[in-house]
């Protein structure tokens, strides 16, 4: 009876001592309690008629209507179609580019040199897609863009409208995303390439294998599980696009919504432009459901052959 | 051995050949904006932008620096959500970090939990919009620049959290709390000063991400008042009328008839830049940090 009061005792002066530290997690939980779980339950809007009149709480039930009408327009399949091929070129083009430019940083031993091509190289990614769209205007504007006044007459060929031609945009859209990550892949993989044991490679010289042998047989194997894992995170991501460089790159040109609309900006102009809340929803909804299947899937991956680097 | 040298050197001067012109064509983008704000509005006009146009001018920045009101409100939108967003976010990120550090703590595994599942899982876009609109009336106000989805992130704070656990030797919060300090004691005066490394780099991409935010403005603003400097670039190039009508406010015809359109975007696109380039170098070795911890995880 005595133990039993005293430890009742004890843990309620741990709590009062712990007590605190609730207090200071409090702020971060409210805030992500209305940004983060609120929007999720609010994904139930997907099944609802929205009507302000009624409320959002109060408006009709209705079934799987938006899903329906959402899944019968061309539009699902292209949207859908355009995020999944667009993710996978970002994701090959992003380990091939990247890890040829770690490959080449690891054989500056010039310190300032190594600094400054790294500033270079990072430069692109500190700028946000607004100001990319700039530059891809000055190049491709129809009348005033620089490949049409002098890059295209040298060549002997003709004005491009690339504005109102979709052909194109797999290309330029692929081209920027490259441009301005190549950068952030490259720093990933020279820190696992600068974290190698040098004695492999003083081995290796001994042996008297080349440079390139070194790279073949000691390097790049060594890269591998850090491929494997960017490669299952990007893929964990497929169904997430990045809205700035399909929304502002190609300066939300309709004649190209073929080959530039993905999912985000597919739920952005359905809500904002065409104020068609039940069709964003729904497109909304999918891309929530099948994208935490996709994170879940990968990590559980990703936890399986390097713990260190899941989620959970 | 000595051709092995030989060799080598050679390898690394392919190297730096190659990577010389992947620097060049990351930079040089940036030139064409420069270059394109410098050039004659009539060169613009006739032969298109170019790095090397037949005519320069300076007129684009006289006229900038005639009205440059419209620009220093949006510097001043831009500042301040980037100051006070991400103070208010480290500080609250930190301070969630800081008990979730905390592996005795009762309901430990539930609230980790809780912060990992909104990184797995996000309601999206129109949820948010709704609940932002709807429930906080946050559109056409300066918050809807600081609260939706940039404030706390769960990657963040899950990145503190390891630090916080790993970094600092338990051994210091022991002795701190034999001693009786208390709980907001030792964060504030044990963990914070020890976890300057961290915190640089979570903030310097938190700060980041504030300078160059422009969806919650596209989303939530309708009004220009608090446009910052990515808003007014992303209306300006879309609609070039609002150059004429919006930005510049009530001017006079014949100015307008003469205004170099053309030129003057550039220079307002080099002005919204220009700042963050010229900072960058002195923060690089954070912002690596960031990309390195940050990259790997799933």
């Amino acid at each position: 009876m005595l133990a039993n009061s005293s430890k009742t005792n004890k843990s309620s002066k741990s709590l009062m001592r712990k007590f605190p530290i609730y207090l200071m997690m409090a702020p971060g939980f409210i805030y992500l309690f209305f940004n983060n779980y609120i929007p999720i339950a609010g994904l139930a809007i997907a099944f609802k008629d929205i009507d302000f009149r009624k409320g959002i709480l109060k408006s009709d039930w209705i079934g799987f209507r938006n899903f329906e009408y959402l899944f019968k327009t061309k539009d699902a399949l292209i949207i859908t179609r355009n995020t999944l091929m667009y993710n996978a070129a970002f994701i090959l083009l992003g380990i091939v580019f990247g890890v040829i430019a770690a490959l080449l940083m690891n054989e500056v031993s010039n310190k300032r040199l190594l600094k400054f091509y790294q500033t270079a190289i990072l430069s692109p990614q500190l700028v946000s897609w607004i100001v990319v769209s700039y530059f891809v205007y000055a190049l491709l504007s129809i009348d005033k863009g620089m490949v049409n006044n002098r890059i295209l007459p040298l060549l002997g060929m003709k004005e491009i409208s690339w504005y109102t031609e979709p052909k194109y945009w797999p290309f330029i859209i692929t081209i920027m995303q490259i441009w301005k990550t190549i950068g952030f892949n490259s720093i990933i993989y020279l820190a696992t390439i600068v974290g190698i044991d040098s004695e492999y490679y003083e081995a290796a010289t001994l042996d008297g294998a080349s440079r390139g042998q070194q790279i073949i047989h000691i390097t790049l194997p060594l890269l591998v599980p850090t491929i494997v894992t960017l490669f299952l995170i990007h893929v964990g991501r497929i169904f997430y696009a990045d809205f700035g460089l399909f929304f502002q790159v190609p300066m939300n040109s309709g004649a190209l919504f073929s080959t530039t609309n993905v999912i985000d900006t597919y739920v952005y102009r359905a809500l904002l432009q065409l104020g068609d809340i039940g069709m964003s929803a729904a497109a909304g909804f999918y891309q929530s459901i099948v994208g935490f299947v996709l994170i879940v899937i990968s990590n559980l991956i990703i936890r399986k052959f390097n713990k260190e680097n899941a989620l959970f | 051995m000595k051709s092995k040298l030989k060799q080598n050197r050679i390898n690394t001067f392919v190297a730096c050949v190659i990577l010389t012109i992947i620097s060049i064509c990351c930079i040089i983008p940036f030139l064409l904006l420069v270059i394109g704000s410098f050039t004659d509005n009539n060169v613009i006009i006739n032969e298109g932008y170019s790095f090397f146009p037949s005519k320069w001018s300076a007129a684009a920045y006289v006229y900038l620096s005639k009205d440059f009101e419209a620009m220093v409100n949006a510097y001043l939108v831009t500042v301040f959500t980037t100051v006070f967003g991400t103070s208010l976010g480290l500080l609250i990120s930190s301070m969630l970090a800081y008990g979730l550090a905390h592996n005795n703590l009762k309901g430990s595994r539930i609230l980790n939990f809780l912060v990992l599942f909104t990184i797995l899982f996000n309601g999206g876009l129109v949820p948010t919009y709704l609940m932002y609109t709807q429930l906080f009336r946050i559109k056409n106000t300066i918050w809807a620049q600081v609260f939706p989805s940039l404030l706390v992130n769960g990657f963040n704070v899950m990145l503190l959290r390891s630090y916080f656990r790993t970094n600092i030797p338990q051994e210091l919060y022991e002795a701190a709390r034999i001693d009786g300090a208390s709980e907001g004691r030792i964060f504030f005066k044990i963990c914070l000063p020890l976890s300057r490394p961290i915190l640089a780099t979570v903030g310097l991409m938190q700060g980041l991400a504030y300078w160059n935010s422009w969806l919650n403005g596209l989303y939530y603003l309708s009004d220009t008042k608090y446009y910052n400097v990515q808003n007014v670039l992303n209306r300006l190039l879309l609609d070039i009328r609002y150059l004429k009508s919006g930005f510049f406010g009530d001017m006079a015809g014949e100015m307008l008839a003469t205004m170099p359109t053309d030129s003057v975007i550039m220079a307002i696109a080099v002005v919204g830049v220009v700042p963050m380039l010229f900072i960058y170098p002195f923060f690089q070795k954070y912002y690596v940090k960031g990309i390195t911890l940050g990259g790997v995880k799933g």
